[in-house]
């Protein structure tokens, strides 16, 4: 079997990023993989570019990772020369313009998600080509194709803080279960006019799905607790 | 998307494209625009979807927009360079607007522009991929015309892009008059949007129509039509034949 350990590191990946009713919530799996292996189980894909907008990075790390350090470096300046914090609508136009200029070159996918004093919290796709598409709610990666349906049924309008982190920490742990190039661990970051709260959800936190067992340390504790003869029929 | 290329030492690399004077490829597309001249002014319908590939990925993008007082723009295509697009075009209507002489652009001219940038683009190998439709009405003047990706450029009665040509366009050469009123026109408009939804796989059930007259541009709230599936062909396929499809 060809690891392919030459493959340019992509991140298969699952983000998510939804509107509630006082702001944002950003999500995403943490698994980047060089070909079939996974060269980092633990990544950050939600990566700040102010104190109040965050970008949701999938497709080439590299990519991804060299278009916010430069939108972060636009933005920093930008702030400095309005006197106030930047809209999460120019961070969004921002990328547009590095990822449709450079489209030929560039294979990201991102999710601008913010908060500001003048629209509150705002979602923005930016997929491939340098599209941007406002969105109530946003879902991209390759494990976001296992979404659609479950987003179709499950989103609503306005929903709580409590509510709108539940289904994405949901909806990321369900696409890690199909989509091979996602996994690891659920990142949330949760964007409002208070600032900034980010949270971390091991596997052993999320609810098994169809066809997952539970953890367990060994097969010995298993067969310590069924009784004196485990195995006979 | 991305396709291999050997280098020399033997090793496949992956690599985009990464001169950017090529033909490129589109990723989120909007399909058909159909659009008619009409007793008033011009009538223009298109749904809202945006298709990644096979996926119906976006269902709320506008594809229709008003250009300065006169104009209405319609795109299928690329919807990343439609935004593009626009954007040239808030630039011509600000310079317009700067002159401050009481002219103001008509259709004639910003489909003029629009063709010369589509044809220049084409020119050097790294076109818009957009098909555009560039109706409105200007002096009493109704004008409606069509630009492709490639530069090809013309007027009509009637246009329409993509799969709207092959669908919608036999119906409007058949049915199309000249002093259509604005419940006719509509009517014929959705009776061709009915059809592409039927008939094209990137169609979506939510359209919008565009009115463009002397008075100015409205561009309808999005709605959904009524489908017909109770034919008996349809309820019972296979009867007087089981086993047929």
């Amino acid at each position: 079997m060809d690891l392919n350990l030459d493959a340019p590191h992509s991140m298969g990946t699952t983000i998510i990023g939804v509107t509630y009713n006082g702001g944002v919530i950003l999500g995403a799996d943490s698994r980047t993989s060089t070909g079939m292996y996974v060269a980092n189980r633990a990544s950050d894909k939600i990566t700040q570019l102010t104190d109040n907008v965050y970008v949701c990075r999938s497709g080439s790390a590299a990519d991804s990772q060299v278009v916010s350090d430069y939108v972060r470096y636009f933005l920093h300046q930008h702030t400095i020369q309005l006197g106030q914090p930047a809209t999460v609508k120019v961070s969004a136009n921002l990328i547009r313009m590095l990822a449709y200029n450079n489209k030929n070159m560039l294979q990201t996918g991102l999710i601008v998600g913010g908060w500001d004093k003048y629209e509150g919290g705002k979602i923005y796709g930016i997929p491939l080509g340098g599209t941007v598409v406002e969105q109530p709610f946003a879902i991209g990666g390759s494990g976001s194709s296992y979404l659609y349906g479950f987003f179709d049924q499950a989103w609503k309008e306005n929903m709580t803080k409590e509510e709108a982190e539940q289904l994405v920490v949901k909806a990321v742990s369900l696409a890690i279960a199909r989509d091979g190039a996602s996994g690891g661990v659920v990142r949330t970051v949760i964007i409002n006019s208070e600032g900034v709260t980010r949270n971390f959800y091991p596997g052993d936190k999320l609810q098994l799905w169809h066809e997952e067992l539970e953890p367990q340390n060994s097969l010995l504790d298993i067969l310590n607790a069924a009784g004196p003869e485990p195995m006979a029929m | 998307m991305t396709f291999t290329i050997p280098i020399e030492n033997g090793n496949e690399v992956k690599n985009a494209e990464a001169d950017s004077q090529r033909t490129l490829y589109p990723y989120v597309t909007g399909t058909s625009v159909v659009a008619i001249k009409y007793k008033d002014g011009i009538l223009m319908a298109s749904d809202m979807g945006g298709s990644y590939g096979s996926t119906l990925r976006y269902k709320n993008i506008e594809r229709m927009k008003a250009i300065g007082k006169h104009s209405l723009l319609g795109a299928s295509g690329e919807i990343s360079d439609f935004q593009e697009i626009l954007r040239y075009l808030d630039e011509l209507v600000l310079n317009d607007n700067m002159w401050d002489d009481g002219n103001s652009l008509g259709p004639k001219e910003v489909h003029n522009y629009l063709t010369r940038v589509m044809y220049n683009r084409r020119n050097k190998f790294n076109p818009l991929w957009n098909t555009l439709v560039l109706g409105g009405v200007k002096n009493g003047e109704k004008y409606l015309g069509m630009v492709s990706m490639i530069g090809v450029s013309f007027e009509d009665n009637h246009v329409a892009t993509g799969f709207g040509n092959h669908l919608a366009r036999p119906i409007l050469r058949d049915e199309w008059r000249e002093d259509l009123s604005f419940e006719d026109g509509v009517k014929l408009l959705e009776k061709c949007m009915r059809v592409l939804l039927y008939r094209d796989r990137s169609a979506i059930n939510k359209l919008q129509i565009a009115k463009m007259t002397e008075e100015g541009v409205t561009v309808s709230e999005p709605y959904s039509l009524k489908t017909f599936w109770e034919f008996s062909a349809f309820t019972n396929p296979t009867v007087g034949a089981e086993g047929s499809w």
